[in-house]
């Protein structure tokens, strides 16, 4: 599983960095007199409903989805693990201010949230980048959080409280390394959903403007052809239920092989 | 002369909450408990589980701050430190922890974790931290070859020996021994023992030394404190306690030490505890020998 995981994410880092020399076609380059045609050998996943390749188009999508789960994973896991790791570890007031933040955050649909945020501050990627962060870091401060109120009983920790070591030190040094595998699972889980999460703005169109490419707005795009032209909706989702599906097969087993005992 | 340690009326309580409605209970870890080390002393601590013995040591180094009481160090009162001085000060005492699995770092190399108490006190170049680490580790009997080793590429007693070395560090004059070969194998044990007491006379440590194995404190403790559910209830030197315990806990307590030698009848005694007064103050029962009877 998990090696079927890596394979495809590896296959979607490559196609995200050699994208353009993969296709023939200018991903926006229109042919209009083709437009809607299905999948020929010279297209072999059709042209869209301005005549575009989808093939190219698919490749150059690639690059915005993995960038945004990547910016996404990496500001909310950064935030996360810095909050998580303070309330853990010091628990008290500090513990309580921070975990009702939390509460707070995760009793909102997350999806809802960012569409609000994105809708207040504007369409771009930038936006959907920061809305999706806004939400995503607190799954990471509750998952640190728990970790950290295990390590801070830990001997080793309470050794280095008793050499004189500061509170800093004690938590990246001892503190944030015990959570840093959980963290990484969650992360590549969190890739899987930063993407869907991507996919759903652009598809209600508040996220990448067009032309650029992105799997979620060639899925809106194609809604309207449906059912003359299937092709446009079915090539495109099927790229986001693969990488997804990697995503997840790498996540979970990440987590089978650093906690074997929830394998089961 | 003033005592390298002294401990008075040390109190550590632990409030639990027992749900939304019903008041908190209170548990008293260590209830008033006092006693002094002189400065190259092995002091012993002994008492079963739960007795309140760990709780007094990491309430001397504050890794739990006590409730209440009043702990001095070389003269000076710990528990009144700020937290910068009270960071200066862990200098120079320090602790050796019961387990040496979970006491040392699994992500770090052994060297860096004797090296990190000299980083934290900023003692020291690169190079020379080194070399200390290195000298550290030939004096605890390790070989500085294997300083980039992991923990778990290290047997129990050399895990333990690389606590050591990190304690050492610094140069303290204080050592707490929290139970440090209680979970190592007996052959080991005698090894680590040896080892704890060569090293006090080469560095005129002091120790206080927390233990649950009777033999082993008689083996190396100057004198002897026994706590029971909190309170010492009988202290003074090695040998008078063990001639002549007062106190019906250490008489029961005494009477499990195993004697390697089946002919000799064996008589168990059972503790009752209705039989003596739990209230009843330490009085001197020969000279500088105390019981609670």
């Amino acid at each position: 599983m998990i090696r079927v995981g890596f394979v495809i994410v590896a296959l979607a880092v490559f196609v995200a960095i050699a994208g353009p020399f993969l296709s023939a076609y200018d991903p926006n380059a229109q042919e209009l007199a083709r437009r809607l045609e299905g999948p020929s050998l010279s297209h072999p996943l059709g042209l869209d409903e301005l005549g575009r390749d989808i093939l190219a188009r698919i490749l150059a999508g690639a690059r915005v989805s993995l960038l945004v789960g990547l910016v996404v994973v990496t500001i909310s896991s950064v935030t996360g693990m810095f909050f998580g790791s303070v309330a853990g570890y010091f628990g008290g007031r500090v513990d309580d201010v921070i975990s009702r933040v939390v509460d707070v955050l995760m009793a909102f649909p997350g999806i809802l949230l960012a569409i609000a945020l994105v809708a207040v501050l504007g369409p771009s990627l930038r936006n959907v980048v920061l809305a999706l962060s806004v939400i995503g870091w607190v799954g990471y401060a509750r998952l640190v959080r728990g970790q950290a109120l295990r390590a801070r009983e830990f001997e080793f920790v309470q050794a280095a409280r008793a050499l004189g070591a500061g509170s800093p030190r004690i938590v990246l040094r001892h503190v944030l390394p015990t959570a840093f595998p959980s963290v990484v699972v969650q992360a590549t889980l969190g890739m899987a959903g930063a993407i869907i999460a991507e996919a759903a703005l652009s598809f209600l169109g508040l996220g990448v403007q067009p032309p650029t490419p992105s799997w979620g707005t060639m899925l809106d795009a194609g809604r309207s052809h449906l059912f003359d032209a299937p092709h446009l909706t079915i090539f495109p989702g099927v790229a986001i239920a693969i990488l997804v599906l990697g995503f997840n097969f790498l996540g979970d087993g990440l987590r089978d092989r650093i906690d074997p005992k929830m394998s089961q | 002369m003033t005592p390298l340690l002294e401990v008075r009326n040390l109190v550590k309580e632990f409030t639990r909450s027992q749900g939304l409605f019903s008041a908190p209970s209170v548990v008293r870890a260590v209830d008033v408990v006092s006693f002094s080390i002189a400065e190259g002393e092995t002091f012993g601590l002994v008492g079963e589980s739960g007795s309140g013995k760990t709780t007094t040591g990491r309430c001397i180094l504050r890794l739990i701050e006590p409730t209440a009481g009043e702990v001095r160090f070389k003269g000076e009162d710990v528990l009144a430190f700020s937290r910068a001085r009270m960071r200066a000060a862990r200098r120079d005492m320090q602790i050796v922890f019961q387990d040496p699995y979970s006491s040392l770092n699994p992500r770090m190399r052994a060297g860096d974790i004797v090296e990190e108490p000299l980083i934290i006190h900023r003692t020291g170049r690169k190079v020379e931290r080194r070399a200390r680490v290195a000298e550290l580790f030939e004096l605890v009997g390790l070989d500085p070859t294997q300083l980039a080793r992991y923990p778990h590429q290290f047997s129990g007693g050399q895990r333990q020996r690389i606590g050591l070395a990190r304690a050492l560090a610094l140069n303290p004059s204080l050592v707490i021994a929290d139970e440090p070969v209680s979970a190592l194998d007996v052959s080991v044990q005698a090894q680590v023992i040896n080892l704890l007491m060569d090293l006090q006379e080469r560095l005129k440590l002091t120790y206080l030394f927390i233990a649950h194995d009777l033999r082993l404190v008689r083996h190396i403790c100057d004198r002897v404190a026994v706590m029971y559910l909190g309170k010492i209830v009988e202290t003074g030197p090695t040998e008078s306690l063990f001639a002549a315990p007062a106190h019906p806990y250490t008489r029961a307590l005494l009477s499990a030490i195993p004697i390697p030698d089946p002919a000799v009848p064996r008589q168990r005694i059972v503790l009752d505890p209705a039989s003596f007064d739990r209230t009843a103050p330490l009085r001197e029962v020969s000279s500088g020998h105390h019981a609670a009877v």
